[in-house]
């Protein structure tokens, strides 16, 4: 319980311990304390950040698959109008096109009709001519008589 | 041992193994004269206390520098493998340590001064592992200690006036060094002068009440943390001296109950002596 050097001897070791804290190991704790500090505040950020991204996300998935929808529904719609415009045309192609084959066989028809006419027509004058010779017995001259012939054919 | 009589046990226990200086012509316990002026490991109680002040307690010097190099190489240790990410066992132990100090500062420090929680830290570490040699049971350390031909060995840094007074006393100069730098000579001086009462008449008494307070701050800090180490030393020697089969009785819960007087004791010293830090930063 003496007095003694041992006191001026404990404050110099305490003085030493406190230079060598202050230098030596108070700084770097503190400095990993905050950093890991800064480095959670970032991480908690980050993960309000990515829970608010998400929902953007999502957000705008769903719109797009609206909007996909809708397109896809336009689409058919167009498809469906488009076909049966097509099934439209075709059928009046179609009936165009056989409106036109019956006009031709018509005019065909027509024009076989005009030539048999014709030949029958000819024909007839021929066996007219040939006829009026028997009753004459004699040869009719085609030549003086073609007026007449014509005539008559014209009026067959 | 030289335990003879439950007082001779107890005062054996609570001297210190010093080492100092004899005059000569001193008349050792022996009976031999010194014949010139030495230095010399003291043998008995009488010895140690006619050193006078020219002696050093080898154990408090030797233990307290022992914990406070394990208290700096440990808190160094983690300092260096301090990591930002997921801390290990000692790490977070240090850092606990140090947010509690943080703590505390934060709380009763209202000045800027980086030193401070460092400082608070040594403090608080230092005494509380110096305390916690206490707990080591009072023979085991004296018996090696003997063994190896030391006539006394008292291991606890605390219990020894020398080494409270030690810490007290540089706790002191930096209350004195921060009041002269925050408020200057002149503000110092009138800060004693004109407190408590602000009357030029009462500066004597308003000095000499100052001044008082001022020394009675290292000292009351010193006292305290001595008073309570020491009482409680004092009863665990006590608690020895009975019987064996009966000690635990005693002993575990005086332990038990030191574990919280140990904390609370380098905790108190701590946070009055940032106290006291923190006045000296008041400018008014």
């Amino acid at each position: 319980m003496n007095i003694n050097l041992t006191l001026i001897g404990q404050t110099i070791a305490f003085a030493i311990f406190v230079w060598f804290c202050v230098k030596y190991v108070w700084p770097p704790i503190t400095e990993a304390m905050s950093a890991r500090q800064k480095k959670i505040a970032d991480g908690l950020s980050a993960a309000d950040r990515a829970s608010l991204d998400l929902e953007l996300a999502q957000e705008k998935a769903a719109q797009e698959m609206r909007t996909a929808k809708e397109e896809a529904a336009a689409l058919i719609e167009q498809a469906n109008k488009r076909a049966s415009q097509i099934v439209e045309d075709s059928k009046g192609e179609a009936r165009q096109e056989g409106k036109k084959l019956i006009d031709q066989a018509h005019a065909e028809i027509e024009q076989e009709r005009v030539k048999a006419r014709d030949d029958l027509r000819a024909e007839v004058a021929a066996l007219a001519v040939a006829g009026a010779e028997k009753i004459l017995e004699k040869s009719v001259d085609a030549n003086a008589h073609s007026e007449m012939l014509d005539k008559l054919a014209a009026e067959l | 041992m030289a335990a003879d009589t439950p007082v001779e046990y107890i005062r054996h226990h609570l001297t210190n193994l010093t080492y100092g200086k004899l005059p000569e012509g001193y008349e050792r316990a022996d009976g031999s004269v010194v014949e010139e002026t030495t230095w010399t490991m003291a043998r008995t109680a009488q010895e140690a206390a006619d050193m006078g002040f020219m002696a050093v307690h080898v154990d408090t010097m030797g233990w307290s520098i022992a914990m406070g190099v394990l208290f700096l190489g440990l808190f160094r240790f983690a300092a260096k493998h301090a990591t930002t990410g997921q801390p290990g066992g000692l790490q977070n132990m240090v850092e606990m340590t140090v947010e509690f100090v943080q703590g505390i500062v934060r709380d009763v420090f209202h000045g800027k001064n980086p030193i401070i929680a460092p400082l608070a830290l040594t403090m608080f570490v230092w005494i509380l592992l110096m305390n916690t040699l206490k707990l080591i049971p009072v023979d085991y350390i004296p018996t090696v200690a003997h063994a190896m031909g030391l006539e006394y060995f008292k291991i606890v840094p605390t219990t020894d006036p020398n080494g409270t007074f030690g810490i007290s006393i540089g706790v002191f100069l930096l209350i004195l060094f921060y009041s002269f730098k925050v408020k200057g000579p002149g503000g110092f001086l009138k800060e004693l002068s004109f407190t408590p009462f602000n009357h030029w008449s009462l500066i004597p008494f308003n000095l000499v009440l100052e001044i008082l307070a001022l020394i009675i701050k290292p000292v009351s800090l010193a006292l305290r943390l001595f008073g309570n180490m020491y009482a409680g030393e004092v009863v665990f020697i006590l608690i020895a001296l009975l019987p064996l089969w009966i000690q635990w009785t005693l002993g575990v819960p005086w332990a038990i109950f030191h574990i919280l007087v140990i904390v609370l004791q380098a905790f108190i010293f701590t946070t009055l002596a940032v106290v006291y830090l923190s006045a000296a930063h008041e400018d008014h």
